[in-house]
């Protein structure tokens, strides 16, 4: 009996060594292990065997099935793997072959810098808002401290619609429509479309963008009004950036400034760039003049501020390299899926 | 307005800086220097020279040889230049030397070495140099000769530095003065800022009294009639002239300045407006008639000749000067043909006036005539500065032996402009600034700036050439400016915190670039303004509403003349653009305003209406189109299904392939195919398709709320529904129903197959629908779907639809 199974086990397992697929495999287990198989039939033969023999036939027909389970399991797991190499080794693709993209559109790149700047500002807790660009001429200019007859009016080469009504040629009406609101303290930029009459060429466009930003509340200073527009030149053309204030002049602003930030192309060696001056002008600002606070209803003596106005073309030209301002206006395709 | 370095220095004499030094330092302290030009950049190793001898070359009839004394030695030059003669004084450029450019005038950036050679086998060891060779013109030294070597005039040692002899050691700088700064568009202001950016002592010119016996008075009588608009007149009168060349340091001063010097009497007028800021007139005293001046507004359409000989047209509001018979002048702008000075004049009236700034440069709008004098007028001069100044002029004329002043001024003078007093305060100055600068120190500054301080009443008292300075703010500026900006800390503003956010509105807005950008739409960027004959391209109809436009009163020019109502002639244009320039498949979407007016003319202002705008050609059509459109609603959470109206009627789309968009009843927008008639007129050569958005309609229904619904969990029942539809019928009618038939259960709809051709019977067309029926509590019965498909079949049938069973 004993030798019988040790017979069985070898015919099994040198018959599991010659399956080379899973077919073959099944078919031996069949032979041995099924129902009908040679294993089954030892059992089946036990009535021959002695009553008292009959367990430990049992156990050695058990253990004769398991190590054929075994070795059997084992096989297939071998074979499946190598049938599942082999497929993988079939499946390989060319990876540089190119892309499916699905070609995204681009963002104007005044839009990419105006977001920019927004981001900077809203961070410091400004808040966006919008005022007209067909304005009134008592925002314009009166409300800012630019009478009818001003030089200044002449150097803003303004569009008429009519006498009170105008192409807005800066966005600091804007200042002036949300102080008269009366919502203290006030932290806001304006950004927005403004419009002088200057013929079209590389570097002039009727129609620009400038960025107005306000800020009014109590005990503000100049100081202050240094610091953050060092904070917005640091974030917006990188750590290293130095800022210089210039005297200037702006009727709505007093004491104004020029601000030039040292030039991001060469760190302010001077190069084409800038000029060779090193730096870059790129705002005007100042404390609002105490006699527009006044006109729009704020006590100059309670309540101070300051104000600046930013180009954003000019943001947007320094920092994306642009050398022909008509670009920005042409819409070429070419020219917007560089941004 | 721009100084040389040496006319700054004559009221500085300790001023002692470089170019670079200057402009950084006065640009600190608010006079912004643009730029500068050393007048001896290209100039090198040039010095005076003496012509010893003369030969005539051997080998060439126009060329001679010189022999030149240069001082240490004598070297041999080689010239072609006619005016040489033995004695002459004139500069030489030696070998390794520079000059500016050629004799023809053209400058070579960097100039041009000189070296050693032959010329016709004779050897020169230099040249000699012609004005223009030296970068300047005959026209700031008219002394120099037509074609030739310039010969020095005066007396000048041989062998010293040519450069400086000609005045060519020197800086001149250009500034960009700001119009609060009426008084730095004179040296003398210039260089007392630069006196106080340097901390060196400001010296003006000490003007003496002037003028023989007699009295002005007996010569000239002055009558303004219109104080307003000539607060002051100042007239002094100078007898038995000579006119003759200005000295040489005048000229080359003017020169400088870019100023040519013409004789004596024209240079000093010109010097002292320079100088002081204050231009000044001349006229023949004897062409005067009654030997009297009148200032008063000229007569409707009067027609006078101005000294250029042209003939101008008047108005009432143009100020003259006028005799006793006729006008002579535009007051402040230029003076009349019939009283000017020529070289026969016998005896003159000088007139230093203040004009007001603002009729002078209306004036000088509207008379088409912008002059020096009246550029200067317009910024509204000081009146206390036009007796200082044609004192100064009259005492030149004394020194320069011009003529002989009379004694005494004509002086009309009605109100004095007295100085302002701005009352003070340290502390206040110190918390505008974010400073903590002492009250002595700030003191100190204004003293530099000649502002003088009543410590009594703790006012500062503002000269009346300072017109920029009337309260604590503008001092503190005063302050800031000396202190230096750069001084000041930097600090960020304290107090109450402020939410920083974007409105709703700019919100929807980056939605809509996030979606177009997404759906492979770049942002394009057009002008509000446009052409009226867009109207016209556009087909739009005679009666359009969309042809009010508002009008802009001085455009630049037709085409940007109205403020654009509808935004398809800039996306079309762009589509235009880019298809002439061959790029393929082309999509652009813009955001930007149109402007509709609510009354024209205008009386208040238009709505300006944010429109999202999308255009497109090449690959993708309508349907790409329309997806756009929904994906942007569905992203900014406008639930309700919109509807597509094809009875648009807009003319510049195809009228068989265009839908207004109707959302909650409203039109919020449109879209189709550009119509071919209007490609045509635009130049696009391939279909193309637009959709505009109205944001303002769209920001009521549009949200950033969101809520949970919940996942199906119960099985959903699926059925389809297949129709013969007449053609009439549009899909969006069949949807209608379904969504208003298929009862609380619909779930979804879909079209999954449309179909017209042969099997199909004329005017039908095969369209399959599949519905998805689900509640979200428990499994659907038959029954109940059953219900909701009989009562859509129903409906289906009584619009005339078959079903295909």
């Amino acid at each position: 009996m004993k030798e019988r199974l040790e017979q069985i086990k070898k015919e099994a397992l040198a018959q599991i060594q010659a399956s080379d697929v899973p077919e073959k495999l099944n078919d031996v287990r069949v032979r041995f292990l099924g129902k009908k198989g040679e294993l089954t039939a030892v059992l089946k033969g036990m009535k021959e065997v002695a009553p008292e023999e009959r367990p430990k036939v049992g156990q050695l027909v058990n253990e004769t099935r398991a190590a054929i389970e075994a070795v059997m399991e084992e096989t297939k797991a071998k074979m499946e793997k190598a049938i599942r190499a082999e497929k993988l080794k079939a499946e390989v693709i060319d990876v540089t072959l190119p892309s499916r993209k699905n070609s995204l559109g681009h963002r104007h790149p005044n839009t990419i810098a105006l977001e920019e700047v927004e981001r900077i500002f809203v961070g410091m807790g400004y808040e966006v808002v919008e005022g007209p660009e067909i304005e009134y001429d008592l925002y314009n200019f009166e409300k800012l401290n630019i009478p009818a007859d001003h030089p200044a009016k002449d150097e803003q080469d303004t569009f008429y619609i009519n006498k009170e009504i105008v192409l807005r040629t800066q966005t600091s009406p804007v200042q002036a429509r949300v102080m008269e609101q009366g919502k203290l303290p006030i932290r806001m930029i304006a950004p927005g479309r403004v419009f002088r009459s200057d013929e079209v060429d590389a570097t002039h466009s009727p129609s620009f963008h400038q960025i107005e930003g306000l800020v009014i509340d109590k005990n503000i200073s100049f100081a202050d009004l240094k610091g953050t527009l060092e904070v917005f030149a640091k974030e917006l053309f990188g750590p290293e950036t130095r800022t210089k204030f210039r005297p200037h002049h702006f009727p709505f602003t007093e004491p104004s400034a020029e601000v030039d930030v040292s030039c991001f192309k060469c760190g302010g060696k001077g190069c084409r760039f800038c000029k060779g001056s090193g730096w870059i002008e790129i705002l005007g600002c100042g404390m609002v003049h105490p006699h527009v606070l006044e006109m729009c209803g704020i006590d100059p003596e309670e309540y101070n501020g300051f104000a600046f106005g930013v180009g954003l073309e000019r943001i947007a030209l320094l920092k994306y390299e642009i050398d022909d301002m008509r670009l920005l206006y042409e819409n070429d395709i070419r020219f917007l899926k560089q941004f | 307005m721009n100084t040389s370095l040496s006319w700054v220095k004559a009221y500085v004499p300790d001023l002692d800086v470089t170019a670079q030094e200057y402009t950084d330092a006065m640009t600190l302290s608010g006079t912004k220097v643009e730029g500068y030009t050393e007048l001896d950049e290209d100039l090198d190793q040039i010095i005076v020279g003496q012509i010893e001898k003369i030969e005539r070359h051997p080998d060439a009839d126009k060329l001679v040889v010189c022999q030149v004394n240069i001082g240490a030695e004598t070297v041999q030059i080689v010239t072609g230049a006619p005016n040489v003669f033995e004695g002459a004084k004139v500069p030489v450029v030696l070998s390794g030397g520079r000059v500016a450019g050629g004799h023809d005038g053209s400058r070579t950036p960097g100039g041009v070495k000189i070296k050693k050679g032959k010329l016709r086998g004779i050897s020169s060891d230099g040249m000699m140099c012609s004005i223009e060779e030296l970068g300047s013109s005959r026209e700031m030294y008219p002394e120099a000769p037509e074609n030739g070597i310039y010969i020095f005039q005066k007396d000048v040692e041989v062998g010293a530095d040519a450069i400086e002899a000609l005045g060519l050691r020197d800086v001149v700088f250009e500034y960009e003065v700001t119009s609060n700064r009426v008084d730095c568009f004179s040296v003398l202001g210039i260089a007392r800022e630069a006196a106080a950016t340097f901390g060196k002592m400001f010296v003006p010119p000490v003007v003496t009294e002037t003028g023989n016996a007699e009295d002005v008075h007996d010569y000239v009588k002055v009558t303004v009639k219109n104080t307003k608009l000539c607060p002051r007149y100042c007239a002094r009168v100078v007898k038995n002239i000579k006119i003759g060349p200005s000295p040489e340091w005048m000229q080359r001063r003017l020169a400088s300045v870019g100023i040519r010097p013409i004789n004596n009497l024209v240079d000093i007028t010109n010097y002292v407006m320079e100088e002081y800021g204050q231009p000044m007139h001349a006229y023949d005293l004897d062409t005067i008639a009654g030997r009297e001046i009148i200032v008063k507004t000229a007569e409707k359409e009067e027609k006078f000749t101005t000294l250029d000989g042209q003939e101008r047209q008047m108005d009432e509001d143009v100020l003259m000067i006028c005799d006793g018979e006729k006008a002579i002048g535009i007051a402040g702008i230029m003076g009349g043909e019939n009283s000017m000075i020529t070289d026969e004049v016998k005896t003159m009236l000088f007139e230093a006036a203040c004009f007001d700034g603002v009729n002078i440069r209306k004036s000088s709008k509207r008379v088409g005539l912008r002059t020096d004098a009246s550029g200067k007028f317009e910024k509204g001069l000081d009146p206390n500065n036009a007796k200082a100044a044609i004192d100064r002029a009259c005492q030149l004329v004394e020194e320069m032996g011009a003529g002989e002043v009379v004694g005494g001024t004509v002086d009309v003078y009605e109100t004095v402009k007295e100085p302002v007093r701005v009352p003070f305060d340290a502390e206040k100055v110190n918390t505008m600034l974010g400073t903590d600068i002492s009250e002595e120190q700030m003191l100190t500054y204004f003293e530099k700036l000649d502002l003088e301080y009543d410590a009594q009443a703790k006012e500062v008292i503002v000269p009346t050439f300072r017109q920029d300075l009337f309260r604590l703010a503008d001092l503190a500026e005063e302050v800031a400016r000396f202190y230096g900006y750069d001084h000041i800390p930097t600090t960020l503003p304290t107090g109450e915190a402020t939410t920083g956010k974007l409105s709703f509105k700019l919100r929807i807005e980056q939605v809509a670039r996030d979606i177009a950008e997404f759906c492979g739409f770049s942002q394009g960027m057009v002008y509000s303004f446009e052409s009226p004959k867009v109207f016209d391209k556009l087909l739009l109809p005679a009666d359009s509403s969309l042809r009010r436009a508002v009008e802009i009163m001085n455009p630049l020019g037709e085409d940007y003349s109205i403020m654009r109502t509808t935004s398809l002639n800039g996306m079309l244009t762009s589509l235009a653009t880019n298809y002439n320039r061959r790029n393929k498949n082309v999509r652009l979407y813009e955001l930007g305003n149109v402007y509709r007016p609510k009354t024209l003319p205008l009386t208040e202002l238009p709505e300006e209406r944010m429109q999202f705008t999308l255009g497109m050609y090449g690959e993708g059509d309508f349907f790409h189109m329309k997806g756009v459109v929904e994906e942007f609603f569905e992203k900014i959470g406008m639930k309700e299904k919109e509807i597509y109206d094809p009875k648009a009627g807009r003319p510049y789309l195809h009228p068989g392939r265009q839908a207004n968009i109707v959302y909650d009843g409203k039109i919020i927008g449109y879209l189709g195919e550009v119509h071919p008639e209007v490609a045509d007129l635009y130049g696009i050569g391939a279909r193309s398709y637009v959709a505009v958005i109205d944001m303002p309609e769209i920001l009521e229904y549009a949200t950033f709320d969101r809520k949970y619904s919940g996942i199906a969990r119960y099985p959903a029942v699926s059925r389809d529904i297949s129709m013969v539809v007449p053609k009439e019928i549009l899909v969006g009618q069949i949807e209608e129903v379904i969504a208003a038939q298929g009862g609380k259960y619909l779930e979804s709809y879909a079209l999954f197959d449309l179909y017209e051709g042969a099997q199909i019977k004329e005017g039908f067309k095969s369209v399959a629908y599949s519905t998805v029926f689900r509640a979200k509590d428990k499994t659907l019965e038959d029954v109940e779907v059953a219900e909701a498909m009989g009562r859509i079949l129903k409906a289906l049938e009584n619009m005339g639809i078959e079903l295909r069973k």
